[in-house]
């Protein structure tokens, strides 16, 4: 469903993905981890288009992504983003956070579209949230409307960068639980992850990047149990045993 | 003091024509200068080279150049290339181009105030440029432009008062003219300065209400 080939980019002389090449299989959940720096992030965004790509192939459902083409506003409704920060509309409240997209860029009917939204803030059990601003929830309650938010565009596949990272502690598994059902429906899902213990358990497969490069790819309980470069043992030590 | 209370009732009917001008030309060159700085702006953000070039040259040279003469210009040397225009009109156009560079800069700063984020959200969900900032950016960057816009209302106000180097009978210049003609040099320019603070309150009491409400997230 996503492809990419030989995918090179560089900010300035920084060369930040080296040839990547990686595929996504409908349905899958695919968890992309990694050092910080390695390029993970700019792989999701080089997926929907808020980068460009300096020489390779990106392609969705067989469509090329290119970020100055019109065809990019399709690719986009295909494939929704969850993003590390939220970044929802403070001046919208969760509802119309969640309908932005499909009455003003899909042009839906703003009646199903509300209809749509209210059940979608209930399935990330937000349904009491509806009229609030985003400044008035906590990191997680945003997340979740930032999920429903991707929802509502109903996507053939979700990326989430980082979509944990930025909360409390004790507010990740509430977001967490939320992506989990998602997988289970059978969501195609890219997630870029620091939650080895969510890659382990849903994701069908894991890649480890470092400087640019897919260093080591396989079934996620394999890579994360079993490593087989040096590289990817000696990050996974350091993120699972940081003392 | 009496005297001062006879001349404001003799005089205040004749001021009040002018204080119609004022609010006229006030008006209108704050409309048309929010306009202008509004596509200024957006040509100076789009992201397109010569856009924001044209732009940027555009805004240097109208701040270079002072109202008085912008004023002079429009209105005694535009005839002469076929332009003619009325007093009131050279003055609301000269007022609103000067200060559309102002208005410019003022929403320039609140657009890119706008966190880059936010921006990413909007294209995510399918939104192009247009519609990016219509319904993303500019909604957002009014709170942060409102009070140095409601500034900029109270300065227009007061350099309305130019508009009768150009012969607009506005306040300043019916001041001007009770003055000379009755010698109450005190009593007319103490109302005039009056009359003036009295149309400046209400703009400053809105200037710190949308400060108060820019505070507030």
């Amino acid at each position: 469903m996503i492809e990419l080939t030989n995918v090179h980019k560089s900010f300035g002389k920084v060369e930040v993905l080296k040839g990547i090449t990686a595929s996504v299989e409908k349905g899958e959940v695919v968890c992309i981890i990694g050092p910080s720096g390695s390029g993970k992030s700019t792989i999701l965004r080089c997926i929907n288009g808020l980068e460009s790509y300096d020489s390779g192939d990106i392609s969705v459902e067989g469509a090329r992504v290119d970020r100055n083409a019109p065809s990019i506003v399709s690719i986009r409704t295909q494939v929704s983003m969850v993003f590390q920060r939220f970044n929802l509309f403070p001046h919208r409240t969760a509802l119309e956070n969640v309908i932005e997209g499909p009455v003003y860029v899909k042009k839906e009917p703003r009646a199903a579209a509300l209809e749509r939204g209210r059940a979608l803030l209930a399935q990330v059990g937000l349904a009491e949230k509806a009229e609030v601003h985003p400044p008035q929830l906590s990191g997680g309650q945003q997340q979740r409307v930032a999920i429903a938010r991707a929802l509502a565009m109903q996507p053939k596949a979700i990326l989430f960068d980082e979509p944990t990272s930025a909360l409390d502690p004790e507010l990740v598994g509430d977001v967490l639980s939320v992506m989990r059902k998602l997988a289970d429906d059978g969501m195609t899902m890219v997630v870029v992850t620091h939650e080895m213990g969510f890659a382990r358990d849903v994701a069908d497969r894991v890649l480890f990047i470092d400087g640019g490069v897919i260093v080591e790819q396989g079934p996620a309980k394999s890579v994360l149990n079993q490593p087989q470069h040096a590289r990817t043992q000696d990050f996974l030590r350091r993120v699972l045993h940081p003392l | 003091m009496q005297a001062f209370w006879r001349d404001t009732i003799e005089f205040l009917p004749i001021l009040m024509n002018g204080v119609a001008l004022t609010i006229i030309v006030t008006i209108g060159s704050l409309l048309l200068s929010t306009l202008l700085g509004l596509i200024w702006a957006l040509m100076r953000v789009s992201g397109i080279g010569v856009l924001s070039g044209l732009s940027a040259g555009l805004i240097n040279v109208i701040r270079g150049i002072p109202i008085i003469v912008l004023l002079f210009y429009l209105y005694f040397v535009m005839p002469e290339f076929g332009l003619t225009l009325t007093a009131l009109q050279a003055a609301i156009l000269g007022l609103g181009i000067a200060y559309s560079a102002y208005q410019a800069e003022n929403f320039r700063a609140g657009i890119e105030a706008i966190d880059k984020g936010q921006i990413e959200a909007a294209q995510a969900i399918g939104m192009g440029w247009r519609q990016t900032m219509r319904r993303v950016v500019l909604p957002q960057a009014i709170k942060i432009v409102l009070p140095p816009y409601g500034n900029v209302m109270i300065m227009m106000l007061k350099d309305s008062s130019q508009a009768s180097t150009i012969t607009v009978a506005e306040l300043a210049l019916q001041g001007k003219l009770i003055a000379s003609s009755t010698f109450k040099n005190t009593s007319v320019f103490t109302l005039v300065a009056l009359m003036y603070l009295t149309m400046s309150i209400p703009l400053i009491l809105l200037v710190r209400h949308f400060e108060k409400r820019a505070g507030q997230k």
